[in-house]
Parts: C-alpha cells; structure tokens; sequence
C-alpha cells in the first residue's frame, strides 16, 4: 500500500445523495423516492486509486455520475482540490471536465459509431480548442494512440472494426487526452474477456504511473478493485457499508454484507473448501426506507437495534470505517 | 424416440477428431463427434464450431470454458439445433444422443427432445422469460406440452418445481409475472422450466454472468444440488474459471472454434499444458494476492482473438502464443492424449513435453 | 458455401440493392425528364391549338391532347417539374425545421419537448391536405405558396419521427462521454446525434417526398394548386374527368406518372431501408 499523505485531498465528497422520484397516479404526483444514493461520504489523496464495490443497485455508478454531475445530486457536497464542485455555474464545470475524466463500461457503445477514433480522441482537445496548429493536435493523437497500445495509422479507422479490449483502450486514451488528475472508471473491465482485461488493468496501472492519475475504479467485482485500489468502499443500497485500505478490508472485513461478499467470490482452486457465507432474503428495493440498517432483512447477524436505528460509519483506526452495530456497540 | 437408459454402443470412432475409446463408455449420454458449424454472411465464412468432439456421461459435470468468440455457446445450441439458419448451419458431424443421432431427427422429433430429455438455460433471464405470461404459466407449458397434463395438474407442478428450486412461498409465486421477480429469482425459475420434465442432460450457458456475485454462489449450489437428486449430467458454459473450479469433474478449454485441451478439474489447474490455458490461469485475478506478494502486474496473453472470418494458418493460437515454434505457424496439431484423460491440442505437447 | 445459402445470400443482395437501384433509376430518369422539360418538350405546354382538340395519342402527340388542343406529353413534363419540386421542396422546408425541433425537443427534454410535443400534437391533427388548404388560403397561391403550405404541414410529423429517433440515442453511452468530456449541447446535438440519425431521417424523408407529391396533385385537383395555365399532374386528372369515356388518356396519363413517380420514391425508401438492415451483417 502507497503511502500517502492524507494532507493532499484531491476530492472530498460529503454526504451526497441522488434521490430519483417516482411519479404515479392521474396527474403524474411524485409517490415516493428511488433513494440510489443515500448519504455517501469518503475522500480520494492525490496519486491515489479508491475503490468503490457492490452489487447491481447499490449506487455505486449513479454516485460516480452525481461526483462528475453528468447527473445532479440531491444533497450534499463535492469538493475538488478544495472547490466546490456542486455550485460551480456551466462555464466553471466545463473548465472543471479538463481535470476529471471517466472511462465508460460498455466499449462498444461509448463509442460514437459515426466519427474516427482520431475524431473521438480529439473531441476533449477541440472542445478547449487547445491546438490551433492542425498538426500539433494530430501528433498529440498519435502521442496518445501509442500509450495506449494502438497504432498510429488507427486514427482513421471507425470504432467498429476493433475489438472490445482495443475499444476500451481508445476510451481510455480520450480521457486521457487532457492530461486529467483524476479519472473515474465506471466498471472499466466487466464486459471484457479474461484475458484482456488483464491487458487494460495493466494499461491502467501503467498509465497512473506514469502520469501521477488518481484514480476512483467502481466495480461490482471484488477481485479487480482489490488489485488496482489502495482504498476500497463497499456500498449496499446507498450507502457506504464498509470502507478500508486494500489488504485491511480482504483481511479483516468487519461488515457482515463485506463478508458476506467476500465468501461468494468463486477461488479458482478446487481443492479450496471454503465456508460461503449464505445469504437468505431478498434484496429490498431502493424505494422503500426502512427505518433502521439496510441490511437487516438479509444479515446473518443481525440485532434487534438493527431494525431501530440505522449504523453511522465509524472510524476504526487505519483507515477503517465500518457502518454496523455490531462493530460500534461494546459487545 | 430416444428413452433413458437405453444406450447403445457408440464406440465406433467415425469423422477425425474423436477420442479414443475408454473404460465407461456404456453410460455415454452425449457424444458429440467433430461437430462443425459454421454462419455464412457477407463478411465471409465464420468457422464458429470447426471440429468439436466430447462425450457425456450419465450424470457427469462437463464444463465448457472459453472466451468471446470460442464458440462455446454454438456448440450447446447446435446441440439442440437451435442455430438460426441463415445466417448459421451445422455443416459436418453428429450429435449422438444415447445412440441417435440427432442431426438426422425431424423438426418434430428435435421438438419432443428440447425442453423434455435435453434442457438449456441462458444468461439473461429477463429475456428468456415471457414477460406477459406468468411464471407459473411458463413452467406449466413444458408440463402441457410434453406429458400432456391439464391445467391444474401443470399448476400443481409447477408449484413443486418453484419449491424444488427453493422459491419462498411457491404457491403465491406460481401468479406472479417475471418483472416481479429479482435476478436470482427470475434464474430459478429458468431452472424449474428447464428442469420441469426431469431432462437427462441440462446446459447452462453462462448461467451466472449477469447475476450478482452473492446470488451467483446460490445459483451455482442450487444446480449442483439439483443434479444430485435428479441424477442428471450437466454442461456448464462459462468463461469464469472460478466458477468451474468447484462445481464440475471435467474441464474442455475452448479456441475459436476449437477444443484445445480437455482434463478432470483437478489436472486443469494443477497441471494445465495449453499454453492458452497456462496463460487463463495465470491472466486470472486473484483476491488476496496482495498480501503474498504486493501489487503485482498482471500477466497478459498479448494480442486478440483471430476473426472467425480471417483465420491464421496453423495452429490458431499461434498469433499470440509465447510459446510460438515455426510448426505451429504452418501445421495445426491434432487433439491428443498426452496424460490419463488429459488431452491437449499442442504442438509443444506432442512428446509428452 | 452450401448452395442454398449461397443463394438465399445471392438473392438477399439482389433485393437489398436492386429494389433500390430499380427505384433509383425510375425516379432519376423522372427527374431527368423533368429537368429537362424546357428543352425536350416537342411543344409548348400551355400553346393551344384549338383545332386540335381530344386528339388520341399518335406519333406527332405522344400523349394525345386536351381539350385547348395543348400536347399532353409537353404538359406532363412541365407537370413532373412541379410535383418534384414540391415534392422534394416541401420535404427539405420540413426537415429543416422538423428535425431541428425534433432533435432540440428530444434532447434537451424539460421545457423544450414540452413546447414541441404540444406543437407536434396540435399541428398533426391536421390531415395534411387541409393544413396545406389553410395555409394557402392564408398565403395565396402559386408555386413557392405551395411548397411552404406542404412543408409546413409536414413538419410536425417529421419532427415527431426525429425526437423519437433522438431519444432512442440520448441514452447512449457515446452521447453521456460526449458531455464528460465536457462537450456543450448544441455540438452534441450536432455532431453525435444527427449523423446517428442521418440514416433513418433519409428513409423517411424519401417518404415523405412521396407523400408530398400527392399532397400536391390532390391540392391541385381540387383546383388549389398552381394557378393555371401551369399544368400540373393533379389538375389535368380534373380537368380530363368529364372526358373520360371521349378521351381517358386525359386523365389516366396523369394519373400513371403520379403512380409512377411515387412508386420510385418508396423504393427507394424500401431499398435504403434494407441497405441498413444489421441482419446477416455479420455472426
């Protein structure tokens, strides 16, 4: 684990929320609250990777979009190298897309089918009209097609005769073309094959490198985030369950949801006999707000103060943030 | 029309790709001997499945991996003949089914098979659901059509089936209607429809991969389950070795279009010898490698998967192997036993390297 | 390649592109004729012979002619200059403003699409002939007057098919990277979603010209089109009916170039329509 400063906040999100309203009834009334975000706190250091991990709706991706404001948030706050990201009038938050950047999951999609990738790469470049010179905006493309592991000669081509891994690869060079400090990758490898996704996670790493990138990698799969982030958040419904340094959370997770998650990943090893940590109930819907922990109906130990009242996320020393009774009551 | 049990002797090796003939082939299930299928478009000829043979036993856990591309899943659907036709066609082999060849059945005959003796379930259960009939509905048909019952016969099955597959409250659910139910849920009753006639054979294509990780492990121990009650064999397809690590007895690694090794589970991960598959295991992320070892970079396969349209001559791997020898650019090796039920296709291989 | 695949793929090619291309050639051979009107018209249109009257088709008037001895043949191909010109006139008026409001009401959403779908919604009421009949009774007649009345008419249609083409693009991830990066909404709109588009808005559009052409010829058969003497297809079907049993030509002939010309349009649209067809594109 790299260590950083905890002086060097690049990003402050405090207590965001995206709630969606649900409209019914004869005159399209607002009936209730699709809560996708509900009260999400954590911080990112310079140079750093966070990792935000959980299942399909738990908020992780509409988080990212609110933390961007591709999507607006209800509530809370957003601080960028300590600016306030949420007030910033449409002029300062297009001045602020040259330094926060994103990675889309779906590679053949996040493409416009109709422009050259040459085209797609340059957009960021043109929409700040940073090269006049025709030329110096083209060898900029190259420059970038190279780090990435593309050809040059690629940037007449149109994205649909390439691959999903080549795809994600010119995602990756248009976001990085406006030398960002940070980049938010929203499921960046899940639609890939095994073996590329190795390629791109090292692609990544090596770019961040190179680069000083922060990163803030979501995922709904463990196993990646645990390899490229130094910090990760796990969310369920909402909320941030649960958030460590890397090796801290795979070794001493304290939320029974992070457990829980942990023991279903499969190991590929057959001789590994492990003991899955099942879990009964349904998943309840982001409507409903149950007055006390999200995850009581599906807890395997659950309390009676459980269903009361719901769990603050408590520091635990290192880094460690745990939102459950069991872990801030004495017992 | 093919009844269980009644096995004949299939050993007669016929067509060039086959395995050789052992011990217990008196229980073969399915045996599916150099099957090739192929889809025809402007593009050229995509040679999707070209020369893909395994057998089956009574009651066995096959496991099919590979990547995009490998032609996987055409193989499980040629099997029941669900290839679109055109573009795609099954142009050479036989898909024999406890001593019939299915390839020569009638759209009728292939009718009575599907969904009654040989079952398949699909990665995205929103869609391979109805989503105006109830879920109750859609067990009852497979009941409706191929035993015959009525209405409230197939009703009262169905609820068995939704209990079977560990649905709560199955005679509530039996009315419901598919948005109603969750991912996990929606799955299960997949596998109540698939499994609704008590089929010799289930295939499951990618079963899990859009489920949730957590729902992913109930799904999985619920088939296996299943399988031991029913006696059934299974096919799972997946490109997740994880998932194949515990659950099944045989491995096959499939490459465009190929088979490029087959072995128990065990000898897959212990002593993998296609250099693709070598490069799988080693590509794979491992939770809690960190703590051995620090951030470590991943190990690529460098390279794409050759166009099905466009392939190299030679081995097909040879584009990306690390492993490359002038051979293996010129003549494609054959698939050989190289260890007891372990067979690679390899050139590297070839003496018991 | 299997020989029934390799026809079914042969004869798949044939109607793709030869649908296409028969309409192609039907409708620029149309255009042509038109085009060239002044120059290969044996007479002049509107030049009446009286003495020549009802004269059935010969070698000297290929079409026969009415009823002020005027050549039939000459009036239909100063008649097919008019319809085109509507036809297509009319259909680029509304693209303009159509699929610009379809794309600004589609996109932006909110208050826009309101403003938008309400004027979509009062304005298709209409049956097009009577919108155009409004129109013109406001603007008068004459040729340009026409074409604005159709385009007009036209526009909210066009723009209901191009909002819907726009939010079935919106969503796209390509269209939300485009607004990461920081891309403002009207380049977006431009850029991204109309090139996206492009394709089906041709289909329709081609359409929509021939929808035109009779919107036109009925206009002009109830007497509202161009002002006379200008022959136009739709008012010689008028004025040859009560002639139809001395001399049918009067009407039929009219009648078969409207056929024919919006025949070559909507294959046209039929063969664009399979071009785009992802099917058999690839496994």
């Amino acid at each position: 684990m790299r260590n950083l400063e905890m002086g060097d906040l690049l990003l402050e999100v405090t207590n965001l929320k995206k709630y969606f309203p649900i409209r019914g009834g004869v005159f399209n009334r607002k009936v209730g609250y699709v809560r996708a975000v509900d009260g999400v706190s954590f911080y990112l250091k310079r140079g750093e990777s966070f990792g935000i991990v959980g299942e399909s709706g738990c908020g992780k991706s509409t988080a990212a979009r609110a933390i961007l404001r591709l999507i607006e948030p209800t509530e809370g706050s957003v601080l960028f190298e300590g600016g306030d990201v949420l007030s910033l009038t449409k002029k300062g938050l297009r001045s602020l897309r040259r330094d926060m950047q994103m990675i889309f999951q779906d590679p053949y999609a996040s493409l416009d089918p109709r422009r050259r990738i040459g085209q797609i790469i340059a957009e960021p470049l043109n929409v700040f009209n940073i090269y006049s010179n025709k030329a110096e905006k083209q060898d900029r493309i190259s420059y970038l097609l190279n780090k990435v592991g593309l050809q040059v000669g690629d940037s007449r081509r149109y994205p649909h005769e390439f691959s999903g891994g080549q795809r994600q690869r010119i995602g990756i060079a248009r976001a990085l073309a406006m030398n960002p400090k940070l980049i938010i990758g929203d499921e960046p490898v899940s639609a890939l094959d095994v073996s590329i996704q190795a390629q791109i996670i090292n692609l990544l790493e090596d770019i961040q490198e190179e680069f000083g990138l922060s990163y803030i990698i979501i995922a709904h799969d463990l196993a990646v985030v645990e390899h490229i982030c130094d910090r990760i958040a796990v969310m369920y419904l909402g909320k941030i369950v649960e958030s460590a340094p890397d090796v801290e959370l795979y070794t001493n997770p304290r939320h029974p949801y992070t457990q829980a998650l942990l023991s279903a990943v499969p190991i590929a090893d057959p001789d590994h006999k492990r003991e899955r940590i099942h879990l009964t109930g349904d998943v309840p819907s982001p409507v409903t707000s149950l007055p006390g922990c999200n995850f009581y109906t599906r807890c395997p130990a659950r309390m009676e103060i459980c269903a009361a009242r719901i769990p603050e996320l408590i520091d635990i020393g290192g880094e460690h943030c745990v939102a459950c009774h069991r872990t801030s009551s004495p017992t | 029309m093919p009844t269980r049990g009644s096995g004949a002797l299939d050993g007669i090796a016929c067509g060039k790709e086959t395995h050789k003939c052992d011990a217990g082939m008196q229980d073969t299930l399915l045996n599916i001997e150099d099957l090739k299928t192929y889809f025809y478009t402007f593009e050229g000829v995509a040679r999707a499945v070209d020369g893909v043979s395994y057998r089956l036993r009574d009651g066995e856990a096959l496991g099919i991996v590979g990547e995009s591309g490998c032609g996987k899943s055409v193989s499980a659907l040629s099997t029941l003949r669900l290839i679109p036709d055109p573009p795609g066609r099954i142009v050479g082999g036989r898909i024999l089914f406890n001593g019939t060849n299915l390839l020569e059945l009638t759209n009728r005959q292939m009718r009575k098979i599907r969904g009654n003796h040989i079952s398949m379930i699909f990665q995205e259960p929103m869609t391979s659901l109805n989503p105006v009939l109830t879920v109750g509905g859609q067990i009852a048909e497979a009941f409706r059509l191929h035993q015959g019952l009525e209405r409230r016969e197939a009703t009262e099955k169905s609820i068995d089936m939704l209990r079977m597959v560990n649905i709560p409250s199955p005679a509530n659910r039996v009315h419901q209607y598919p948005h109603e139910l969750s991912g996990g849920m929606r799955q299960r009753v997949m596998i109540a429809m698939a499994l609704a006639c008590r089929p010799e054979i289930l295939i499951a294509d990618e079963p899990t991969t859009a489920l949730d990780v957590t729902i992913q492990a109930q799904i999985i121990d619920l088939m296996l389950e299943l399988k031991e009650q029913l006696g059934m064999a299974i096919v799972l397809i997946t490109h997740d070795l994880g998932i194949i690590a515990n659950t099944v007895e045989r491995v096959i690694i499939m490459y465009a279009g190929k088979i490029v090794e087959e072995a128990p589970t065990r000898s897959i991960f212990r002593k993998p010898l296609h250099p693709y598959t070598r490069g799988l295991i080693r590509a794979m992320l491992r939770l809690g490698s960190k703590i051995e070892s620090g951030r470590v970079r991943l190990e690529e396969i460098p390279g794409v998967v050759p166009s099905l349209y466009d392939l190299p001559p030679g081995c097909r791997f040879s584009t990306r192997c690390p492993r490359v020898m002038a051979m293996c650019r010129k003549e494609e090796p054959e698939l050989r036993e190289v260890d007891e039920r372990h067979f690679c296709r390899c050139w590297l291989t070839r003496h018991g390297g | 390649m299997p020989e029934d695949i390799r026809k079914g793929l042969f004869f798949y090619t044939f109607r793709r592109n030869k649908i296409a291309i028969a309409g192609l050639v039907m409708a620029v051979v149309i255009v042509c004729l038109s085009i060239l009107a002044p120059w290969i018209s044996p007479y002049d249109p509107i030049e009446q012979d009286i003495k020549s009257q009802y004269l059935p088709p010969s070698l000297t008037h290929l079409c026969g002619t009415d009823g002020y001895g005027r050549d039939e043949f000459s009036r239909i191909l100063w008649g097919g200059r008019v319809s085109l010109m509507v036809g297509v006139g009319s259909v680029l008026f509304g693209m303009v403003f159509g699929v610009s409001m379809g794309i600004l009401g589609g996109y932006k959403g909110g208050k826009w699409d309101v403003v938008v779908s309400r004027f979509n919604d009062i304005f298709m009421s209409f049956p097009l002939v009577i919108f155009g009949l409004l129109i013109l009774a406001i603007l008068g007649p004459g040729l340009l007057k026409i074409i604005i009345a159709i385009g007009v008419a036209l526009t909210p249609r066009i723009s209901r098919l191009a909002r819907a083409s726009t939010l079935s693009v919106k969503e796209l991830p390509y269209i939300e990277a485009a607004r990461a990066v920081g891309q403002g909404d009207g380049k977006i709109m431009l850029i991204h979603v109309l090139p996206n588009i492009f394709g089906e808005l041709l289909v329709m559009g081609t359409m929509w010209i021939a929808t035109a052409i009779i919107v036109e010829a009925s206009l002009s058969f109830i007497g509202l089109g161009v002002r006379p003497p200008t022959p136009s297809w739709g008012s010689m079907i008028r004025s040859g009916l009560d002639q139809l049993t001395n001399a049918p030509w009067l009407s039929m002939i009219p009648g078969l170039a409207i056929f024919l010309t919006v025949f070559s349009f909507n294959l046209i649209a039929d063969g664009l329509r399979d071009i785009a067809d992802p099917r058999l594109r690839g496994a």
